[in-house]
């Protein structure tokens, strides 16, 4: 089945928000703007407006506007809306304006002066801050954790070898095409005045859930509307309800339409990045490369606010000890303070921080015992039966070993490693290598998670017998439109021709928690199927379920004996049995599942000018039944061409705190020309408990690729590289 | 960053162009940017913005058959030009990019079409340059580009 709205993209007539007329609700619109904090940490101690504007014809929203707490609502609720006299990191929202004239507005904006008495920021989130920088507790901490297995000293004690490492990885922007967008206006509603919030997001109940905060309304008086969206990849996860609050605020005092979008300079500087890492390793290992202890230390850049930090680490700690099984592991982790833009959700969600660290030091156990790294992994990859760091026992008859044989067969591997070894011989100045990483993705929400959101979908059975899947899962590009409607036609015996997929719209659809966690297909997508299964029994006789044309009929009848009325099965989330986890011990089933991958790369170094090229990579993934091959594939290597760029290329640059490099121009992501081919294959082994029999697929193509392209420049160079991204800055001192 | 009309400073210019084959007549601003007066003025949405600065590409338009990006062209320099956009893309030759997957999220698309249906037309280019090469002014963050590279090779009927 092809993308359902493929072609619209294509001929350009798709409407994203800032396409769209400023007609209907958005008649006589006008447009906001932010004022922002130009340093890091400091009390707000003047903000003048520009001379040569008449403020009174714009409309102004300062802090006390807010009809709730200044809070944006999540997991702490510690992140103003608006910076309440207070700055914490560069290029925080001050103040908000509002006028119909974009290019005049634009001007008032650059007239706003912020004067700040600067305070000493918290920079580097690696050092332990001065007592001056402490603004969180007594020493910065956001958040830590802690896994805890068998014992370390132990295994310590029994040790041949130990080997150490310290691993670093950068902030990335998330540079999804579309720049944040967002649109609010006023409705009348029976209870009152509602305020109307459509934009660019993918989880339309954060939002919403925001807007309740900080407006002070119940959801009778809040709509949100997904628009289009043109990429999101975690940056329009939690950002967008910062962006629909300040629209709705501008809405609410000009009682007119507001509409926000940035430009990418904007975008790049003050919304979240993928939280930067330093992660250590000491391990433990007899003389095969088994594993016999794990010491992990991860310390994550958690930004100036607790945002999503929390979970964050909490995935990152999970898959920090990678897809192998060890008595004795003791994982550390935290997130800390800094005074700089918040560190927020970016595919992957902290899990390719942590791999790309254990990745690599499995090759480097390797070399310190003189090993090959398939052997390292070999020896201590997962079985069905054995357990991980929180003691989940491993099921459901995935060989590991069997696709990492399978993956090196496609990839050529040996065939690359000899001719590699052997140009090296020759050639004067390129070297090349070849890298592998072998990787683990839990698949949903991490332990009670999927519980605690109790997600729900509706399917509505229409007059005509068609049927209208209502979720509050939102199509960014990964293709939630198109497989929805396959999975419920599926279901339902249906041709696709007669399945809708309604737009999030929270005042339509249920709350199937946040678009993210490469849950959509597998959790939400299975509430699909059984909503249907609802819908199917409520007009069956004997509450046996129909399917096709029977149940169209009977859906068409229904309508006939119920005029005017709804019809609409409901599914509710309910977990795979046996699945526990202790969320405070973490010990248990930290996931109901996990996607699995091998990555290979082979790479190209030029001694000369320390620059790396991609010359192959071979990405299988085990991601249970694929339900659309064109879809799925392209999920991969769009990841892997991501993690490409995270790996080589993609770095942010500060400057007192904040981004410096906020531009195409100087950050520089992958172009068609910088990488390869991506070979993906698919090894299908359907999860009984997923959609259509899937698990999730968009974040598991970020776990490998950085650790495999970075292993084998190790292995092309002899050199050592631990921090990423391998810039050729970076790289050239290590090529001695 | 965009710079249309509205300081009062700024005075008008009249200019006449082609636009994907009709006569179009407008005053100008000397600094609005082509892809504001096609967006935001003549109604033609289907070019993107994605970055403002020339790099990702979202903005391409054709101007006198050589593609440009449309954020950095003042409109007053289209005078007399003939400028194509997406819209003039005739919707069933794409067929193939959406069976090689060449479109995700849709924010690059437009401009890579209009890329792609550009090199289409002038397939001789593919002869020094590579199809990677000659697509690096597009950027996707997406596709991962073998979408794209597969979907533009099957629309032109080059080798699989
Ligand atoms: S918007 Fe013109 S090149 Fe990016
Ligand atoms: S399809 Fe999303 S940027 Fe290309």
């Amino acid at each position: 089945m092809q993308r359902l709205e493929g072609l619209s993209k294509l001929t350009g007539a798709e409407r994203y928000l800032d396409d769209e007329p400023l007609e209907g609700p958005l008649k006589g619109c006008l447009w906001g703007m932010t004022v922002r904090s130009p340093v890091s940490r400091g009390k707000i101690t003047r903000i003048t407006y520009g001379a040569g504007f008449d403020w009174s014809q714009f409309v102004v929203v300062e802090p006390s506007d807010i009809p709730g707490p200044n809070e944006t609502y999540l997991i702490e609720n510690d992140q103003p809306v608006l910076a309440p006299g207070y700055v914490r990191h560069m290029h925080e929202a001050v103040v908000l304006i509002a006028h119909q004239d974009r290019n005049l507005l634009r001007r008032a904006v650059a007239s706003v002066r912020v004067d700040v008495a600067p305070e000493p920021p918290a920079l580097d989130f690696r050092l332990t801050p001065r007592p001056d920088q402490i603004q969180r507790g007594s020493d910065n901490l956001l958040k830590k954790l802690q896994i805890r297995k068998g014992n370390i000293e132990r295994g310590f004690a029994q040790a041949h070898k130990i080997v150490e490492g310290e691993y670093e990885t950068g902030a990335q922007e998330h540079v999804y095409i579309e720049p944040n967008a967002m649109s609010a206006w006023i409705e009348d509603g029976p209870t009152g005045d509602v305020v109307v919030v459509r934009g660019s997001m993918q989880c339309p109940y954060y939002v919403l859930n925001a807007l309740k905060h900080a407006l002070k309304r119940d959801e009778s008086r809040v709509r949100v509307i997904q628009s289009p969206t043109g990429g999101g990849f975690g940056g329009k996860e939690d950002y967008p309800s910062t962006i629909a609050l300040h629209c709705a605020l501008l809405t609410l005092k000009a009682r007119r339409p507001v509409k926000i979008v940035y430009d990418r300079s904007e975008d790049m500087a003050a919304t979240t990045k993928r939280h930067p890492s330093l992660v250590r390793h000491r391990t433990a290992v007899d003389q095969n490369g088994k594993m016999l202890a794990q010491h992990i230390e991860v310390i994550l850049d958690g930004g100036a606010y607790v945002t999503l930090s929390p979970v964050v680490l909490s995935r990152g700690i999970i898959h920090a000890a990678g897809p192998y099984t060890c008595e004795n592991v003791l994982i550390e982790g935290k997130a800390v303070l800094t005074n700089s833009v918040p560190y927020g959700a970016f595919r992957g969600f902290g899990a390719p921080q942590t791999i790309f660290a254990v990745e690599r030091h499995m090759d480097r156990i390797a070399a310190a015992l003189n090993l090959d790294p398939l052997q390292v992994r070999r020896v201590n990859l997962l079985k069905d039966g054995d357990t991980t760091s929180t003691q989940q026992v491993i099921k459901g008859g995935t060989d590991r070993h069997a696709l990492l044989d399978q993956t090196l067969h496609i990839a050529n591997y040996d065939a690359h490693k000899r001719e590699a070894e052997k140009f090296n011989r020759t050639h004067p100045y390129l070297r090349r290598g070849v890298g592998v990483a072998t990787v683990l993705h839990g698949a949903g929400f991490t332990g009670n998670g999927e519980v605690y959101l109790n997600s729900k979908v509706d399917v509505a059975g229409r007059p005509d017998g068609s049927l209208e899947v209502l979720a509050a899962s939102t199509e960014m590009g990964q293709g939630t439109n198109t497989v929805f409607t396959k999975i419920a036609a599926d279901a339902a015996g249906y041709d696709i021709a007669d399945v809708f997929v309604g737009t999030p719209d929270t005042f339509r659809v249920p709350n199937s928690g946040p678009t993210v966690a490469s849950r959509t297909v597998m959790v939400v997508g299975k509430l699909v199927e059984r909503a249907i299964d609802e819908l199917a029994r409520q007009v069956g006789q004997n509450g046996s379920p129909l399917r096709g044309p029977a149940l169209k009929s009977a859906i068409q009848a229904w309508h006939r004996a119920n005029p005017e009325s709804e019809l609409k099965g409901r599914a509710t989330y309910q977990p795979p049995p046996d699945v526990k986890f202790d969320d405070k011990n973490y010990i248990g089933d930290a996931y109901a599942t996990f996607a699995w991958g091998v990555c290979v790369a082979a790479v190209e170094v030029d001694l000369r000018t320390a620059a790396v090229r991609v010359l192959d990579f071979v990405a299988a993934q085990d991601i249970g039944k694929v339900i659309n091959p064109v879809l799925a594939t392209g999920q991969v290597q769009g990841g892997v061409v991501q993690a490409i760029g995270w790996a080589l290329t993609e770095e942010m640059k500060f400057k007192d705190g904040g981004m410096h490099n906020n531009t195409l121009t100087n950050y520089i992501i992958p172009t068609s020309d910088d990488v390869p081919s991506i070979r993906v294959h698919f090894h299908e082994n359907p999860y009984p408990h997923g959609g259509g029999g899937a698990k999730g697929v968009g974040e598991l193509p970020m776990d490998g690729p950085a650790p495999a392209i970075l292993n084998a420049v190790a292995h092309a160079t002899g050199a050592d590289p631990r921090a990423i991204p391998l810039t050729p800055e970076r790289l050239l001192p290590l090529l001695r | 960053m965009q710079t249309t009309a509205s300081n009062p400073a700024a005075s008008t210019l009249q200019i006449a162009f082609s636009l994907n084959g009709q006569a179009i007549d407008i005053a100008v601003d000397p600094r609005e940017r082509l892809l504001d007066t096609l967006r935001y003025r003549l109604n033609l949405p289907g070019t993107k913005e994605g970055c403002g600065e020339g790099e990702c590409g979202a903005c391409t338009v054709t101007i006198d058959d050589l593609p440009a990006n449309s954020c950095l062209v003042p409109t007053f320099q289209v005078r007399g030009c003939s400028v194509r956009t997406i819209e003039s893309v005739p919707k069933a030759e794409l067929g193939p990019m959406l069976a090689a997957g060449a479109t995700q999220c849709g924010a690059c698309t437009p401009g890579v079409v209009m890329t792609a249906h550009w090199i289409k037309q002038h397939s001789q280019v593919l002869e020094s340059q590579t199809l990677r090469a000659l697509m690096a002014g597009n950027l996707c963050r997406c596709t991962g580009y073998d979408g794209i590279i597969d979907g533009v090779r099957r629309w032109i009927g080059g080798p699989q």
